[in-house]
C-alpha cells in the first residue's frame, strides 16, 4: 500500500456502508418533520430486507425486489399509522413494538430463504466516466440504489423547503393545532409522511439484503435502524446533513477497521460508540441553544393530535 | 364401541411397552437457549442441528424447545428460569454470557440439569462444555500458509476474548510453520453477528493485501465478499460453501450432535453428572468440511497430517518453540502450553500485526 491508492477502496466501502442509513434516515426525517416519531425503523428495514430478497429470488427482477421492499416497508408504516394516528396510541411505545414485530415477522417470512445466495445488485459502469482514475470508480460506478439514495436526499430537501406541500407538512409538524385550524388535513398528511418513511426504510433494508451483503439472514440490519434514528438528531433534521452524517457514521466504522488492519493502535470499542456520542453531544447542544438549532426540529414531534371539534 | 376398546387396549400395551423400555416419562423435555437466530448459518445454527439430533435419536420420546436471540446477561435469566419451571429436564445454554444466569437458575432448580457452553463455572447440576476450535484453525493454518500468494492472511475478529485470540494464534503458528513470511492482519468488529460489518471488515482486509479471509464471526458475509473479490476464505461453524462455492477452502464445523444425544441419554438413564468437557477433533466436536478441489494434493496432505497428528495426540498446536508478538518466549523448545494458559490467552504470537484490544 503506497501513496493514495488505498483511498478509492475506502471510499467505495464507506458508500455502501452509508447507503442503507441514508435511505432509512431520509424517510424517517420526512415522517418526523410531519410530527410523527416512528421508532420502528429497524423493524421496517428488516421486513423490507426480507421482502426484497424474497421477491428477487422468486421473480429474478431487482426492480420488483426494490419495489416490493418499499411496499412492505410502507405496509408496516401503515400499521403504525393506524395505531398512532387513527387510534391515537403512544408513538414511542408503538414504534418500539413495531421494531419487535418486524424482527419476528421478517424472520418468519425469510425462514425458507436462509442460505439462499443471490447475485449482488450490479454496479452501473458509466462508459468512459467510470474509467477516470480516482474519481471514476467512486462517482460513476455505483449501483442504482446508491444514486437513488442521493437523489432522494435532494428530492426531500427540495420538497420540504421549496414546495408549498413541503411547507404545509412542516406546518403540521410544528403546530398541528394551527394547521388544523387553517383547514389542513393533519391526519392525512401525517399518514402520507409516515408511509413515505416506511417505504424508504424498506428500500434501505433491501439495500442490505440485495447489494451490501446479498443474502437474507435474520436480524441482518444489526441496529442500523437505530443509527438512522440517531442520525436525524445528529443532522438536526436537515436533509443535507443527514447525507453528510450517514457518510461520516459509515466512514468512522470503515476507517477504524482499516486502521486496525493496518496495525495502528486504535481503541476500536471507542470508535464504535463514536456515532452515538456525537448524537448525544448534538442533543445537548440542541437543548442548550434553542433558537439556532431547534428551528429545524419539528415542535410537535411525538405528540398525539386530538382534533378539536 | 368395540373399536374404541381395541384402540384403548393397544394404547395401554404401547404405554406398558414404553415403560418397560426404560424411558421413564412420556414427556421428557430438553430446552435450549440461543444467543443468535437459528438462521445465522453459523454458531446458533449448529446448536440447533444438535437439538434436532436429539429429537431424531429418541424418536419422539424427547421433546425439545428452543428460545432464539436471547441477549447475554440478566435478561437471559428470565428465559432460562421459564424453561426450568416449564418442566424441562435438561437445559443447554449456548453462549458464554449466559454463565451467571445459568448458575443462578440452577440453584433454584436443583432437579434440573444444565449444560453451559464455553463457560468455566460449574455446580452439581451445571456442566460446562466447549470445543477446541483452535485445533481446526491449526489445520486450516497449514492450508492458508501454503495457499497465500501475498503472504497476508486477513482475520475478521469478533470480540477479543481468549477463545478468539487462541484461534488467531493457532492459525498463525500453523501458517508460519509452512511459510515463515506470512503475516496476519486482524480487524475486530466488536460483535458476534453483524453481516454488514463482517463483510466490510473482509473487504478492508482484502484491500490491504490479504488473499485469504478467516473469520470468528457468525455470518457467511465474509465468505461472500471473498467469493466476489476472487480470494480464498474459510467457513465458520458450518459448511458455508453455498455462499462461496469457489472461495471456501474448507470450513471448521462445530458438531454438537453426539454430545447432545449422549447428555440427554444420561439424564434419561439417571447417570448424568456434572463435568467439564473440552472436546476437539478427536471427539468429533470439531470437524472440517471437505477440502476445496482447488487445493493441491501436497497441501491437502500437509493438512491431513496435522489433523491426524492432533487426533492421535502427536501434535499439539501450541508446542514451542515460538515467540509472542512482543518478542518474548511464548513456549520454549519442546514445551506445550497447558489448558490453563490457553484459557487465559491474551497475547498474540509473532506474525500477527496490530495491537490486541484490551
Amino acid at each position: 500500500m503506497s501513496g493514495f491508492d488505498w483511498i478509492v477502496p475506502v471510499f467505495l466501502t464507506v458508500i455502501t456502508a452509508a447507503t442503507p442509513l441514508v435511505f432509512a434516515a431520509i424517510g424517517e426525517l420526512v415522517s418526523e418533520k410531519s410530527g410523527v416519531l416512528n421508532l420502528g425503523v429497524e423493524g421496517m428495514m428488516l421486513v423490507g430486507a426480507a421482502t426484497g430478497f424474497i421477491a428477487v429470488t422468486v421473480t429474478g427482477s431487482y426492480f420488483l425486489g426494490v419495489a416490493a421492499a418499499a411496499f412492505a416497508g410502507a405496509a408496516m408504516a401503515l400499521l403504525f399509522g393506524i395505531l398512532t394516528l387513527s387510534l391515537m396510541a403512544n408513538q414511542v411505545a408503538t414504534g418500539l413494538a413495531l421494531t419487535l414485530f418486524g424482527v419476528g415477522l421478517s424472520a418468519l417470512m425469510g425462514q425458507d430463504f436462509v442460505g439462499v445466495p443471490v447475485d449482488a445488485l450490479t454496479k452501473l459502469n458509466i462508459p468512459g466516466l467510470s474509467d477516470i482514475p480516482f474519481l471514476g470508480p467512486i462517482l460513476f460506478a455505483q449501483d442504482a440504489l446508491v444514486y437513488l439514495s442521493i437523489i432522494m436526499v435532494g428530492v426531500v430537501g427540495w420538497f420540504l423547503y421549496k414546495t408549498k406541500a413541503g411547507l404545509i407538512l412542516r406546518a403540521v409538524g410544528d403546530s398541528h393545532d394551527a394547521a388544523h385550524a387553517i383547514g389542513y388535513p393533519v391526519i392525512a398528511i401525517r399518514y402520507l409522511a409516515v408511509l413515505f418513511g416506511g417505504a424508504m426504510s424498506g428500500i434501505g433494508g433491501a439495500y442490505l439484503s440485495l447489494a451490501y451483503t446479498p443474502m437474507w439472514a435474520e436480524n441482518m440490519t444489526a441496529g442500523r435502524g437505530w443509527i438512522a434514528l440517531a442520525l436525524i438528531v445528529f443532522a438536526t433534521w436537515k436533509p443535507g446533513l443527514v447525507l453528510l452524517g450517514a457518510y461520516m457514521f459509515g466512514g468512522i466504522t470503515i476507517l477504524q477497521l482499516h486502521a486496525q488492519a493496518a496495525g495502528l493502535d486504535v481503541p476500536s470499542q471507542f470508535l464504535s460508540m463514536l456515532p452515538y456520542v456525537a448524537t448525544i453531544v448534538v442533543l445537548v447542544l440542541i437543548s442548550k441553544d434553542q433558537s439556532r438549532i431547534r428551528k429545524h426540529a419539528p415542535a410537535c414531534i411525538g405528540r398525539v393530535f386530538h382534533p378539536a371539534a | 364401541m368395540k373399536l374404541k376398546h381395541i384402540s384403548s387396549l393397544i394404547g395401554a400395551v404401547a404405554l406398558a411397552a414404553g415403560m418397560l423400555a426404560g424411558t421413564a416419562h412420556a414427556e421428557d423435555k430438553v430446552g435450549f437457549v440461543y444467543v443468535g437466530p437459528v438462521g445465522d448459518h453459523g454458531w446458533t445454527y449448529r446448536h440447533d442441528v444438535g437439538r434436532k439430533a436429539i429429537e431424531e435419536a429418541f424418536d419422539g420420546k424427547v421433546k425439545t424447545s428452543a428460545v432464539e436471540n436471547v441477549k447475554e446477561g440478566p435478561d437471559s435469566e428470565r428465559v432460562i428460569r421459564k424453561l426450568a419451571s416449564e418442566g424441562h429436564k435438561l437445559i443447554f445454554t449456548t453462549s458464554f454470557g449466559f454463565m451467571n444466569p445459568t448458575l443462578k437458575v440452577a440453584k433454584q432448580f436443583p432437579d434440573v440439569k444444565f449444560e453451559h457452553a464455553t463457560g468455566y463455572k460449574r455446580a452439581d447440576n451445571v456442566s460446562t462444555y466447549s470445543a477446541r476450535f483452535y485445533e481446526g484453525r491449526y489445520v486450516v493454518g497449514k492450508i492458508a500458509g501454503k495457499m497465500t500468494k501475498t503472504n497476508v492472511i486477513g482475520y475478521v475478529g469478533s470480540v477479543a476474548i481468549p477463545e478468539v485470540v487462541r484461534g488467531i494464534n493457532a492459525m498463525t503458528l500453523a501458517a508460519r510453520s509452512v511459510n515463515p513470511n506470512v503475516t496476519v492482519k486482524v480487524a475486530w468488529i466488536n460483535s458476534w453477528y453483524d453481516p454488514g460489518k463482517e463483510g466490510d471488515a473482509a473487504k478492508i482486509l482484502i484491500d490491504q493485501g490479504a488473499d485469504i479471509i478467516l473469520q470468528h464471526t457468525d455470518s457467511p458475509a465474509p465468505l461472500q465478499v471473498a467469493e466476489s473479490r476472487g480470494v480464498w476464505a474459510v467457513g465458520q461453524a458450518s459448511d458455508m460453501s453455498k455462499f462461496a462455492p469457489k472461495a471456501q477452502l474448507t470450513a471448521i464445523i462445530d458438531n454438537w450432535d453426539k454430545y447432545y444425544v449422549e447428555r440427554t441419554k444420561a439424564v434419561l438413564d439417571g447417570t448424568w453428572k456434572s463435568q467439564d468437557i473440552w472436546g476437539g477433533l478427536d471427539t468429533g466436536m470439531v470437524e472440517l468440511s471437505p477440502y476445496n478441489e482447488a487445493i493441491p494434493e501436497d497441501v491437502v496432505a500437509l493438512a491431513e497430517e496435522a489433523r491426524k497428528g492432533i487426533i492421535d495426540g502427536s501434535i499439539h498446536p501450541f508446542t514451542g518453540p515460538f515467540k509472542k508478538q512482543d518478542g518474548s518466549v511464548g513456549a520454549a523448545e519442546g514445551e506445550t502450553l497447558g489448558d490453563d494458559v490457553l484459557l487465559g490467552m491474551d497475547w498474540y504470537v509473532e506474525g500477527v500485526e496490530g495491537q490486541l484490544p484490551k
